[in-house]
């Protein structure tokens, strides 16, 4: 029972913001901070749609949804594809240098992008990538967690299949993609998420290398609610429920696989 | 005409464990030898370096004369039945055994009738749509085979394709492989680790331990002539009952083995290997079944106590300890129908025509 009490506490904890965020998003701008800290903001006497027509008229809001969609998107498809065939060549080919490589993967998941933002942003210059959709996009494809995801699942996948398909007469790439695939959705699911969810939220990495809204994602369009006089919190609540709502659809339909992915790949959540 | 040969072969890992040493095997067209030894002897290995799953070390593998080693398993023809069946989990019977049809190119008539033959044959027609999950592990076992038989190999390879089924099931599925493979005549090359299974389905059997090839021949000729101790031991069920022992000559010049200070086992001639002097350190060996509780002609009496016995219907299984013999290892008796002690000792008989006899290096003699 004093388990379930304790859930339930931690539970409310999280809920909370969301909540209240959800709620200040429908209230009207005045009311938002007075009502905060008491029960009955989350029930607004008076629901609002003013806070949602200012995102609309103060920001270029379809512009910063579709940058983000645009870059997350294809940060997910390319890493999906580069990120398995690297977890697939280090769980099941042999070559020289594979441990070395692994072990060097292994090291990098625990480098973060805030170690290496300078020296990466001085090589994005140095190509003349920056405010592009191109310089949101390529660093991020190949990641080391990804890698490492996909090598742990293709580990636990019978070798036999593989033989199988290889006396049946098909080619690496037909085992691949007609074998291996189709039996790691599990895992595709747990990486497609865990890439989205990261890259949605990215805010440093775009603010350091794009000026133009016509580049810059999501987070960097409800920070200008922040910089824009006047402050109005109802307008960030609006933002954010908007900028919310597709990670939740994404993660509503693939939950199924992703609770398999992450306890299939060893990972605990 | 599909021929199979080992020749010389040897297969050492990049750990450097050695699974084959200097492996030679000649397999016949349209013969099924089976390989048989225990748990990581070698056995699998020899079936993945035929199918090119593996890598010789050194020596050559030729299928129908032609050296196969630098060719891949997709051009060998050969198809594989694996232990836990490799079905392909997204895939329903029916693409499964497409599949290996579709990396031949087959056209789509031809490939829609070969399946259906297939499935006659196995007995798969109600089964095709189901994914290999909703299948019972006898049916997919029939699967397996039929995915392996549709591509018509010239050689067809079995890996311990019955150790996940239960008694029963095992005994049908045995007596199925039998049957197909005298009806397709294919050259089949099957690994167990079940001397049962070796005796019944091979048309020749080879014993492997530890990557060596211990003797090849018919299931008779290993059972009645092991050529060392261990065929001996690992051929028959119970094995061969090895006591050691010191060759002497007994009463009336008839030579025996004595083991301990009291057991004398007769030998039927003295051992043709001339280098072999009285007092020579040898092993007996009795095989459960040629030991008896009646007594016959020119038969030796040996009293024994007797340990304990295992009822198994149509007869007993008793083990004895001999007098004076180390308690290490127990004689034992397969006995017809029920046997009660009667009493702490048990007179045994054995005729001199049945102790076999073998080399302290473990090769035969007698």
């Amino acid at each position: 029972m004093s388990v379930y009490l304790a859930l339930g506490c931690l539970t409310l904890i999280f809920l909370v913001p969301v909540g209240m965020m959800i709620s200040g998003s429908f209230k009207p701008d005045s009311l938002v901070l007075q009502e905060a800290g008491q029960l009955t903001s989350f029930f607004p006497d008076e629901i609002v749609l003013t806070n949602y027509q200012d995102v609309f008229a103060r920001v270029d809001f379809a512009q910063y949804i579709f940058n983000s969609i645009y870059i997350t998107g294809t940060i997910v498809l390319f890493g999906l594809f580069a990120n398995s065939l690297a977890g697939y060549a280090l769980s099941r080919l042999h070559w020289h240098g594979r441990k070395l490589i692994l072990a060097g993967v292994i090291a990098l998941i625990i480098i973060p992008l805030e170690a290496i933002a300078v020296p990466l942003f001085y090589e994005v210059t140095l190509f003349g990538w920056r405010n592009t959709y191109l310089v949101q996009i390529v660093p991020f494809i190949a990641n080391a967690f990804s890698i490492y995801l996909f090598y742990t699942f293709f580990l636990g996948l019978p070798r036999e299949l593989e033989e199988a398909a290889r006396i049946d007469g098909a080619k690496p790439l037909r085992i691949f993609t007609c074998i291996v695939v189709p039996n790691a959705k599990p895992v595709f699911a747990a990486v497609a998420i865990l890439t989205f969810l990261t890259q949605w939220g990215s805010f440093l990495w775009p603010l350091m290398v794009t000026h133009s809204e016509n580049v810059r994602p999501l987070p960097l369009g409800i920070a200008l609610f922040y910089t824009l006089p006047p402050l109005q919190w109802g307008d960030i609540f609006a933002f954010g429920v908007m900028m919310v709502l597709p990670v939740l659809v994404v993660f509503l339909v693939f939950q199924r696989w992703f609770v398999q992915g992450v306890a299939s790949t060893g990972m605990k959540g | 005409m599909s021929t199979v040969e080992f020749r010389n072969v040897s297969k050492q890992f990049a750990n450097g464990t050695v699974a084959l040493r200097d492996f030679s095997l000649k397999i016949n067209d349209g013969e099924l030898v089976v390989l048989v030894g225990p748990s990581g002897c070698g056995k699998s290995t020899i079936l993945r370096l035929l199918a090119g799953l593996e890598d010789v070390t050194a020596g050559d593998i030729l299928i129908d004369e032609k050296i196969v080693n630098q060719i891949i398993p997709q051009q060998r023809n050969i198809a594989m039945v694996f232990q836990n069946y490799a079905l392909y989990p997204h895939m329903n019977v029916r693409s499964n055994l497409e599949f290996p049809l579709k990396m031949l190119h087959t056209a789509k008539e031809s490939m829609a009738q070969i399946i259906s033959d297939i499935a006659d044959i196995l007995n798969l027609q109600d089964l095709l749509d189901r994914k290999p999950a909703q299948l019972s592990g006898g049916q997919k076992q029939r699967v397996a085979m039929g995915r392996a038989l549709v591509r018509n190999p010239s050689v067809f390879l079995l890996d311990e394709p019955l150790s996940n089924l239960d008694a029963k099931l095992r005994a049908q599925i045995r007596a199925d492989i039998s049957e197909l493979q005298k009806r397709l005549q294919k050259t089949t090359l099957y690994v167990t680790h079940d001397q049962v299974e070796a005796m019944t389905l091979g048309d020749r059997v080879a014993v492997i331990d530890s990557g060596e090839l211990h003797q090849i021949g018919k299931p008779t000729e290993l059972y009645q002539s092991p050529q060392s101790i261990f065929v001996a031991r690992f051929i028959g069920s119970p094995g061969m009952n090895i006591i050691a022992s010191r060759l002497q000559k007994g009463s009336n010049n008839q030579w025996v083995a004595k083991a301990g200070k009291l057991v004398d086992i007769p030998l039927s001639k003295k051992p043709a290997k001339h280098f072999l002097q009285e007092g020579e350190f040898v092993y007996a060996g009795i095989r459960p079944e040629s030991i008896s509780t009646q007594p016959a002609e020119k038969c030796l009496r040996l009293r024994a106590n007797c340990v304990t016995t295992e009822f198994l219907g149509h007869e007993t299984l008793v083990y004895f300890y001999l007098p004076g013999i180390e308690r290490k290892t127990p004689l034992i008796a397969r006995l017809p129908g029920q046997f009660h002690p009667n009493g702490k000792t048990t007179d045994l008989f054995i005729t001199p025509e049945t102790v076999y006899l073998f080399h302290r290096n473990g090769t035969a003699i007698l």
